[in-house]
């Protein structure tokens, strides 16, 4: 069965001079959950951002495909690209605060996309944003639509977000650390309702995230990206058994462990930091020539 | 001088619902902390922990007199900031910094890394800005070259660094840190926390830090409080209140923790 997305030779640079992302293959199938994991500034928002086209203005896409339930989204005018992608993908987004209008309620800032993207009638919108409010278990949910974002507190903005990327019930979602500001219990609650409706849905879902303990309990699939290169790409069980690069051992060395709290939490070793360093040289030399 | 940095009695903190407010005449006001008393020890490290909405961020940003208590009282070396206005407020400032749990929103997007970092530090009269930014932008582990970036020209945990580094730069005596490796890569994780202990333990730093996350809690804390609807429910030695939680929510906590382990039955 072909993914519902498929990256294949994605190379993006900043302005066209400095490689962003290097050549990354990634494809995420109906129903799959794949873990996107790197350290900060590897480019884990630009893939998802690449996705959705929205990626900054400074950066361009020098070569490669992002094909969306099969179509070829580089080859499509924008006007359609725009189309296909709001009617089939949606983005929870890495910042809750930013990601809301603060000059508005939040209740409009749910419906506007089933009313502008799915058409609905503002007041069945109206009932299934509170209908969605309380799946991420909010708990006043007629209260928060009136709110303005300032007025709650940040857990509560993500989970609007989740909420919200739900709404128009897309085929793929592309979650950008959607719990990252959420207690253990909501994020429990939240994880298990994403696995629910995902599941339901066969929605395709591309996880980025930081924590492994969330990647050990969602995801199935791991791609471990580093300066824009994709190191391994591999399956849960694999990864936490015997990961296949020094990187990802190193990332797992850096995880701080409930269960041993005075063990030594060791960032990623500049030995290893230089070999994915030269693995990107070798690339972008091979790529030159 | 005291040796506690804060002391705090019966603090309470209610907001206007404007989503309540009748047309004409003032909103109904819901109460968020319902009347809070605990002691920070200077040198101490205190975890804050509570589930979403809690009042942790409130909390926070009362002590740091961001937000006025309508009762109780807040002691801050001693002194009362309870109803200080800002003004008597502005030269105890540099003492307590906060760093935010939204590192985009806080830092201001026209200005490069640099001034992002000496702005307070000028506001505060210190001399030798350069060298000081410097100083910070290495403590957090940023190249030199990211003071003439832009904020939308770094990566998510790139921006939270430069918050560190702003309010380290002041010297503060003491930090609230609201969420602010929740954001960060594991590898860029282990060494703010590392860097946290190196502070606290070399520059005698009293921290307070605010996190979901409890394996870091536990790991960086020696007293902790969990706060529960606006109210501390369970507060100890980190330790002791780990190995047996008495409140039902923390409980609920320690269970929900997903350890990094395909195995762990969670669900
Ligand atoms: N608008 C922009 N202009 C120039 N460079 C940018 C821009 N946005 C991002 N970058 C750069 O692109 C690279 C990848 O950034 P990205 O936001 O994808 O990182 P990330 O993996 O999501 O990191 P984090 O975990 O911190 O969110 C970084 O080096 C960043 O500095
Ligand atoms: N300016 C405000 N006006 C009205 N209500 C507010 C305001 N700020 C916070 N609240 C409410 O106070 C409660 C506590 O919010 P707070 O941000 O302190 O929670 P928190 O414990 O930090 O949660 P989180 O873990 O999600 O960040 C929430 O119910 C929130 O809606
Ligand atoms: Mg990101
Ligand atoms: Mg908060």
């Amino acid at each position: 069965m072909s993914a519902f997305l498929t990256i294949e030779g994605l190379n993006v640079s900043l302005s066209g001079v400095l490689p962003i992302l290097r050549s990354v293959d990634l494809a995420v199938h109906a129903g799959e959950v794949r873990g996107l994991v790197g350290e900060s500034g590897a480019g884990k928002s630009m893939i998802g951002k690449a996705i959705l086209g929205t990626l900054p203005r400074a950066l361009r896409i020098e070569s490669g495909r992002i094909l969306l339930d099969g179509e070829d989204l580089q080859r499509m005018r924008p006007r359609d690209r725009r189309r296909l992608i709001g009617a089939k993908a949606a983005l929870i987004p890495q910042d809750p605060l930013t990601a809301l209008n603060p000059a508005r309620r939040i209740g409009p800032q749910i419906t506007d996309r089933l009313v502008d993207i799915l058409g609905w009638r503002r007041r069945a919108a109206l009932s299934r944003a509170l209908e969605l409010l309380d799946e991420v278990r909010i708990t006043d949910p007629e209260r928060v639509m009136r709110a303005y974002p300032h007025e709650l507190s940040g857990g509560m903005r993500q989970r609007i977000l989740i909420a919200s990327a739900f709404a128009a019930e897309p085929r793929l979602i592309v979650a950008d650390e959607p719990t990252t500001a959420l207690d253990v219990t909501v994020q429990k609650q939240i994880l298990r309702l994403i696995r629910d409706m995902q599941a339901r849905h066969g929605t395709a879902l591309l996880f980025v995230t930081h924590d492994l303990g969330v990647v050990s309990k969602i995801c199935q699939t791991l791609t471990v990206l580093y300066g824009g290169l994709v190191l391994e790409d591999t399956t849960i069980e694999e990864f936490f058994a015997a990961p296949g690069h020094p990187y990802s051992a190193a990332l797992l060395g850096a995880t701080p462990k409930y269960t041993d709290p005075h063990g030594s939490l060791t960032p990623v070793p500049q030995s290893v930091i230089d070999a994915a360093n030269a693995q990107l040289d070798a690339f972008d030399r091979a790529r030159r020539q | 001088m005291s040796d506690m940095i804060y002391r705090i009695r019966d603090l309470r903190l209610d907001f206007p619902d404007m989503t309540r407010k009748p047309l004409f005449g003032p909103a109904p006001r819901i109460e968020v902390l319902k009347g809070l008393g605990f002691d920070i020890p200077r040198g101490d490290v205190v975890g804050i922990v509570g589930s979403s909405g809690s009042g942790k961020s409130t909390l926070g940003r009362a002590m740091l007199r961001l937000l006025e208590p309508s009762h109780g009282s807040i002691l801050f070396e001693g002194r009362d900031i309870t109803h200080l206005p800002e003004s008597a407020l502005r030269p105890l400032r540099r003492k307590f910094q906060m760093i935010f749990q939204d590192p985009m929103s806080s830092l201001n997007p026209r200005l490069t890394v640099g001034t992002i970092i000496a702005g307070p530090l000028r506001l505060h009269g210190f001399d030798d800005l350069g060298r000081r930014v410097g100083r910070a932008l290495d403590h957090v582990g940023l190249p030199e070259a990211m003071r003439h970036r832009y904020p939308h020209e770094l990566s998510g945990g790139q921006r939270q660094r430069v918050g560190i580094a702003r309010a380290i730069a002041l010297e503060p005596d003491f930090i609230l840190a609201d969420e602010i490796v929740s954001g960060l890569d594991v590898s860029s994780q282990a060494q703010v926390l590392n860097l946290l202990e190196t502070l606290v333990r070399e520059l005698g730093l009293t921290l307070a830090f605010i996190s979901h996350d409890l394996s870091v809690i536990r790991r960086l804390c020696k007293r902790v409080i969990v706060l529960h609807r606006g109210e501390i429910v369970e507060t100890g030695d980190t330790a002791a209140v780990f190995r047996a939680p008495k409140a039902a929510c923390t409980r609920e906590l320690i269970e929900a923790i997903p350890l990094p382990d395909p195995n762990q039955t969670w669900a």
